[in-house]
């Protein structure tokens, strides 16, 4: 050990090894912190300020997700402040976002005591929805600018950069350079923004498709894994199978080959598995 | 109560802002000399004894930032001139670059000197391309004299492209690192991450003015004016309802009153000649009521007993007439405008005050913005979400100061 650091989490003092979040730190004494844009396989984004904590001796709150355990450190989770911090985050963002596809948002509203009016009746993030290929849609009025999608196709995951934010202030945006359709853009479809998006606005076509004709149907849906086939990499897949059609294809988050995140043939290439003049009747 | 001049040259004189005759006349050259000559520990010694803070904003102990970086590990170190000032109200440091570039590069050199760094920059405020080109031209002079160059420290310019959150430090290394200007989360802090993830130090044009004048003189002259927790002078932005608008340099412990009201200085309420309030340290900070401005000096501990504090130095002065809930709304559009759009608190929290404010429920909504302001101060990412909702905090604490009308 040696490495370790110990705090107080609510007056609880916990050791937690050198290098761990606050975050972590207080999963560990089960005083968990909610959070929006923190995810198990990104870099912190700092974005959506529901993990603040505070912390003795900082004029401001801080962000749990990424600020690093310290010896000696007294963190409180459950203060005024962190609950009022916490419900005008839920309040703001429900003012400007649609929220029927985000759990987290709508758990953090439910949990904090959101009024979810409050700040509404302003300007809000309603937007025409973008379709402009047959493999996913982006639905920007439910978009919550969590960054998660930005480094998913960035150094975190994709390098492949086809999306970065534009615009600043309450215009700013999730963009694929000049406000291009994604054909026109240099995204390859790897989907994995899509995979990490936590408020619906990146969604599989075929999901989005079927959600308006009022098909998708979460209890009917069975997940299979397998492994991929295309290449010899290995990655794993789920298939999420809902009346013995391929639906949706993620791969597990903790899965130690892919960490969630898989390339265009895996993630939308399902459709010559089930297409109607498939590989079977070439046979 | 006579204006002062220090950080500023004595009016009258001959030289060139950027001449050599110049370096020598101010003393930079003096200055520069006698701290080539003294270890890095020694200069960052006199440093922390003079007590000098940053002008900046957040007054935070230049000496002490010295340390910061001198002791944190790394070979490649930076130090960088933040001209970037786009404070509401705030032009000092244009008038520094304008009468006398020499003192805060010379300050600059010296920081580079203590911390060892061999490349510096000077981040300017894109509209400033006149005092950009002086700033060059000072530059220029410095390398003829062989203080600027490869053996010494290289100093280059960049330019801003009229963000004001460019100005805050970690803004403005993503600035310079060819990036989007949004804030870093701090720690870690430039002390030890800053340009290029390298050890930076990042100090105000008027903090290296102070150096440079500390330099060229010593400690106890640099004591003789300000208070014992400030020790020093202070430039100072007057604008609004004042018959002397400027930038004025006067000792730090100074009545805030006599600022507005000395001959030499502001001359007196302008407009119906009856003050109103003053906004102190821009869109950053908040209102004085008449008499508060009365009562307090140009110091921390002064200013802190009111829950105000001097920031950039800017005095934005109302007169009686003044509809605060306009000038309120003017600086909600102000920050709605600028904040980058990182953060939830501040992204829609500043897009909401403005709404309000536009609404006329600046005075009726006051429990939802105080919840909301709260939110933004505690949980925003930096200072400029944190700092939003200040002002209105201030003048819902003073409701005389609203009209009703
Ligand atoms: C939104 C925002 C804008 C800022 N703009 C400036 C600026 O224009 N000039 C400046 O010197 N400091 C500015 N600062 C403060 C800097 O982040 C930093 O504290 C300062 O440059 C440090 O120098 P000092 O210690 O000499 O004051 C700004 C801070 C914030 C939060
Ligand atoms: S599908 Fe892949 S390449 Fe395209 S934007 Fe999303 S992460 Fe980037
Ligand atoms: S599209 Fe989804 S992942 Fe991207 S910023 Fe918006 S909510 Fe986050
Ligand atoms: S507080 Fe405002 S300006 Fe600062 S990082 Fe957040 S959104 Fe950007």
């Amino acid at each position: 050990m040696g490495t370790s650091v110990t705090l107080t989490i609510d007056g609880e003092e916990v050791s937690v090894s050198q290098g761990t979040t606050l975050r972590e730190a207080c999963d560990q004494v089960s005083h968990s912190v909610p959070t929006l844009c923190w995810h198990e396989n990104l870099s912190p984004a700092n974005a959506c300020r529901a993990c603040v904590v505070e912390l003795k001796g900082s004029r401001p709150l801080v962000a749990s997700c990424s600020r690093i355990a310290e010896d000696g450190m007294e963190v409180m989770t459950n203060t005024e402040r962190v609950r009022n911090a916490r419900k005008v985050v839920a309040e703001l963002l429900l003012s400007t976002s649609d929220a029927t596809l985000a759990p987290d948002l709508r758990h953090l509203a439910e949990e904090s005591g959101a009024q979810a009016g409050r700040f509404s009746g302003g300007a809000s993030w309603e937007q025409p929805v973008r379709v402009d290929n047959e493999l996913y849609v982006r639905d920007f009025s439910k978009c919550i600018l969590c960054y998660r999608c930005v480094e998913a196709c960035g150094t975190d995951a994709q390098n492949t950069f086809a999306i970065a934010v534009a615009g600043r202030g309450f215009n700013a945006h999730i963009d694929a350079g000049f406000g291009r359709d994604l054909p026109e853009s240099d995204c390859v479809y790897c989907g994995n923004c899509v995979a990490v998006c936590p408020t619906g606005a990146l969604i599989g076509k075929t999901e989005w498709d079927m959600r308006n004709q009022d098909q998708w149907d979460e209890n009917k849906i069975s997940v299979t894994e397998t492994v991929c086939s295309y290449c010899g990499v290995g990655c794993e897949l789920q298939l999420h199978v809902m009346d013995n059609k391929i639906v949706k294809v993620t791969s597990p988050m903790d899965h130690p080959i892919t960490h969630g995140m898989l390339c265009v043939k895996g993630r939308y290439g399902y459709e010559f598995v089930q297409s109607e003049d498939g590989l079977a009747s070439n046979s | 109560m006579t204006e002062i001049r220090r950080l500023l040259p004595e009016t009258g004189i001959m030289s060139g802002p950027t001449s050599v005759e110049r370096l020598t006349e101010r003393g930079f050259e003096r200055a520069m000399a006698r701290a080539m000559l003294m270890t890095p520990s020694d200069i960052i010694a006199e440093v922390s004894q003079s007590g000098i803070k940053g002008r900046g904003g957040a007054a935070f102990p230049t000496g002490l930032k010295w340390s910061m970086v001198s002791q944190a590990p790394g070979a490649q170190k930076y130090v960088v001139m933040n001209a970037d000032e786009s404070e509401l109200g705030t032009f000092k440091d244009r008038v520094l670059l304008e009468q006398d570039p020499l003192g805060p590069l010379s300050g600059l050199v010296i920081a580079a000197h203590a911390v060892g760094a061999r490349k510096a920059f000077c981040y300017i405020r894109g509209e400033y391309r006149e005092v950009e080109q002086v700033l060059a031209a000072a530059i220029e002079t410095l390398r003829r004299v062989g203080l600027v160059g490869p053996d010494t420290v290289e100093v280059e310019i960049r330019r801003g492209a009229g963000a004001y959150i460019a100005g805050e430090e970690t803004a403005l290394f993503n600035s310079i690192e060819g990036m989007r200007p949004e804030p870093r989360v701090k720690p870690p802090f430039p002390t030890n991450k800053g340009l290029w993830g390298s050890p930076t130090l990042i100090q105000n044009v008027e903090t290296l003015a102070n150096v440079a004048v500390l330099f060229a003189h010593d400690v106890e002259w640099f004591k003789a004016y300000g208070t014992k927790d400030t020790p020093g002078t202070k430039l100072v932005a007057l604008s609004g309802h004042i018959h002397r608008p400027g930038v004025y340099e006067v000792p730090f412990g100074t009545p805030v009153a006599d600022i507005l009201n000395a001959p030499e200085l502001g001359g007196s309420v302008a407009g119906t000649g009856r003050l109103g309030a003053v906004l102190l340290g821009g869109a950053a900070g908040t209102f004085l009521n008449a008499a508060e401005v009365q009562n307090t000096l140009l110091d921390y501990p002064s200013l802190s007993k009111v829950g105000a504090s001097i920031g950039s130095g800017a005095m934005m002065v109302f007169d009686d007439t003044v509809d605060l809930t306009w000038v309120l709304t003017k600086m909600a559009r102000f920050f709605a405008e600028e904040s980058c759009g990182q953060c939830v608190p501040c992204r829609i929290g500043t897009r909401r005050i403005l709404e309000i404010a536009e609404s006329g429920n600046l005075w009726s909504r006051t429990q939802d913005l105080r919840e909301l302001g709260q939110a933004m101060r505690d949980a925003s990412i930096c200072g400029l979400g944190q700092t939003a909702p200040l002002a209105l905090l201030s003048a819902l604490d003073r409701p005389e100061l609203r009209h009703h009308d």
